[in-house]
């Protein structure tokens, strides 16, 4: 990654003028039912989309560093998708980010995470942000290792399942949710953080947001706009093929049990009959 | 034709589903239960901007139009009918007559709080007395030697009149002109209203319904909203538009309904089967689903007619007479399908059913809409004032 400083600027007001990045995905709505194109062994993404949950963690992150630091800088959107990813992208910018990056590219459809993260990771590249956010994981697929992914090819520090984040001194201090309880993490910027959907509570996107968003700038950008070789992103790309992909088995016949008074008897007559208890 | 969406228009109903879901769904039952109106989430309502959705942003509005602003209110009655009436009166019926008959100093004083959820308005002109006869209104104000006004009288079931900071009020400017001709509108603070009752009722139970009291209400000459003589004109234009406004609470209720309804299908089993299965039970189902999408579609012609500035008349009054009796219709299939469990306070449908009955009489009862229909459509004059 080149040298983010500005010129001119002292060390010590780097943060006062933040460029934040923030990686989203556009998911299929979760009210929908998820369906499975069985030709191409994809998630069919033909119905509404929406903006990942957790991505929106990351956006609310983000405009809150920028609010607290004077209102100064600039909130980046960046996604890999197809146009219509635009839609769920608007989202973010009625949130309050400044634009939207959208790398959109026919060569780029059936990406992998290798490939996706070197899509992401040369659009990121043209940004020279100054810290780079990520939701924790897409609620459609569920890879939670984009982020480390792209970390690893930007030859950025990452610290992952930031539960809160401070930005001071040209560092980024996080508390990681572990099972065991939280580290405490720093790591000088650049660098990359995958934050968990306990970091904040997001804003509504408010209606002025909303009729504002479409004036804000939304670049749509090819493969070779970023500089990337088309052969190592898409189908091409990858590295890894999706050989079946199946929908969940139904959960069966279930038993519901209305409180009569006698619930926790039948509850423990169930365990006791499958000798779980 | 394009029956599609704007991407605005979707995410403005994306968020006012998302608010709803998060902020009224959890109370609505107990609002309902203890006939709570809810002060604190029109606040809310007014920080995201959705007390003021289809007013001009230069006066603190978001500058959406009249569809979006139609398709909110279906989430938020989806949610909680009481805040929708809320919404509705508030946005129809006292922000958008102040922004279309106002002055330029009404309008920039009045409106930007208005529009902000910072002050909700309310719309008094029914009285004991002069309900759908609306022209036969008895509050009277007599002008003062010095150009105010001294108004007296009551008006009647006056929503958000509890916690309305603004007051669109019609009165009997002059004596000598019974019916319409006589009456102007005037813009009225709290303080020149007593608050004389809270007004029980079936259901709309979060919303704030009461009579209130003029008693010489000394009112300053810059409160006359339009011309002189002229508040009939206000009130029938204003009541135009909010006729589909109740008509998208209508399609709101509804749809909740047939949502608990079909959830509830899919999962109490009768017989060995779920009753989803029974044809009895997907014709309901079936009829409740057309029925919901075609008054949608009669919300959203007359919405869109207003908001490119056509006539919308006919086309509001039919959207509201068939929505309001749609949703009387199905809320009360929509407590069949769930049997005994319908007709209890665990199930909300019995809330749908009760709110859902309004519709078919405020801002114009089935009967005056068809009346206005058939009028318009066959070319006859209005009745002259009596």
């Amino acid at each position: 990654m080149s040298d983010n400083r500005r010129p001119g600027v002292p060390d010590g007001l780097d943060s006062l003028i933040m460029k934040i990045a923030v990686c989203v995905k556009q998911v299929p709505e979760a009210t929908g039912q998820r369906k499975i194109d069985p030709s191409s062994k994809r998630l069919d993404r033909s119905g509404e989309g929406a903006l990942n949950q957790y991505d929106v963690n990351a956006v609310e992150e983000a405009l809150r560093i920028k609010e607290a630091n004077g209102d100064q800088g600039e909130v980046v959107l960046i996604s890999l998708g197809p146009e219509s990813a635009l839609d769920a992208m608007r989202k973010g910018l009625a949130m309050g980010a400044d634009r939207a990056v959208l790398v959109s590219d026919a060569a780029a459809a059936g990406s992998d995470l290798v490939a996706t993260s070197y899509a992401l990771a040369q659009a990121l590249a043209r940004e020279s942000a100054d810290l780079i956010l990520f939701g924790q994981q897409s609620n459609d697929s569920d890879g939670a290792l984009l982020w480390a992914a792209v970390a690893d090819r930007l030859k950025l520090p990452v610290i992952s399942q930031a539960a809160e984040l401070t930005i001071a001194g040209g560092k980024a201090r996080a508390k990681r949710q572990t099972e065991f309880g939280y580290d405490v993490v720093e790591a000088t910027l650049p660098a990359v953080v995958a934050v968990s959907d306990a970091i904040n509570e997001p804003r509504y996107p408010s209606l002025k947001g909303i009729m504002g968003a479409k004036k804000k700038p939304q670049d749509i950008l090819s493969l070779a706009d970023i500089g990337a070789e088309t052969g190592r992103a898409g189908e091409a790309g990858s590295r890894t093929e999706v050989l079946t992909l199946n929908a969940p088995p139904s959960r069966g016949s279930s038993q519901k049990i209305e409180d009569d008074g006698s619930a926790a008897e039948q509850i423990l007559a169930f365990l006791v009959e499958r000798k779980l208890v | 034709m394009d029956l599609g969406l704007s991407p605005e228009q979707r995410e403005i109903q994306g968020l006012a589903r998302e608010f709803a879901q998060a902020e009224i769904d959890p109370h609505a039952a107990a609002w309902d239960r203890e006939c709570r109106f809810p002060a604190e989430l029109f606040r809310k309502l007014g920080e995201v901007g959705l007390m003021g959705i289809c007013v001009p942003e230069e006066l603190g509005g978001a500058g959406a139009g009249f569809v979006a602003y139609v398709l909110a209110l279906e989430e938020l009655s989806r949610a909680d009918a009481g805040v929708g009436v809320t919404v509705a009166v508030h946005t129809s019926a006292a922000t958008l007559p102040i922004v279309a008959f106002g002055s330029a100093g009404q309008r920039e004083r009045f409106v930007p709080p208005l529009a902000r959820g910072e002050t909700i308005g309310a719309f008094a002109l029914t009285e004991s007395d002069a309900g759908s006869d609306a022209a036969s209104l008895r509050t009277r104000a007599a002008r003062q030697d010095d150009g105010s006004w001294r108004i007296d009288g009551a008006k009647q079931w006056i929503t958000n009149g509890g916690a309305a900071g603004t007051f669109i009020l019609f009165a009997r400017s002059d004596p000598q002109q019974p019916g319409a001709r006589g009456i102007s509108a005037f813009l009225l603070d709290a303080a020149h209203v007593r608050v004389d009752r809270h007004t029980e009722k079936l259901g709309l139970n979060s919303s704030s319904t009461v009579d209130v009291v003029l008693d010489g209400a000394e009112v300053p000459g810059d409160r006359l909203l339009h011309a002189e003589g002229r508040g009939f004109e206000v009130a029938m234009a204003t009541l135009d538009g909010g006729r589909i406004g109740i008509a998208a609470q209508a399609v709101g209720i509804a749809r909740a309904a047939y949502e608990v309804a079909s959830a509830y299908a899919l999962e109490r089993r009768q017989f060995g089967q779920r009753i989803a299965d029974f044809q009895a039970i997907q014709w309901k189902l079936a009829d409740m689903a057309t029925e919901i999408d075609a008054a949608r579609l009669l919300v959203l012609r007359a919405a869109w007619r207003r908001e490119q500035g056509l006539s919308h008349t006919v086309e509001g009054a039919q959207a509201k007479l068939f929505a309001s009796e749609m949703a009387r219709r199905q809320t009360a299939e929509a407590i069949q399908v769930l049997g005994g469990y319908g007709y209890t306070k665990e199930f909300p449908v019995e809330r749908y059913y009760r709110d859902a009955k309004i519709t078919e009489i405020y801002e114009g009862t089935s009967e005056i809409q068809r009346l206005v229909i058939a009028r318009e459509l066959l070319g006859l004059r209005e009745r002259s004032p009596a």
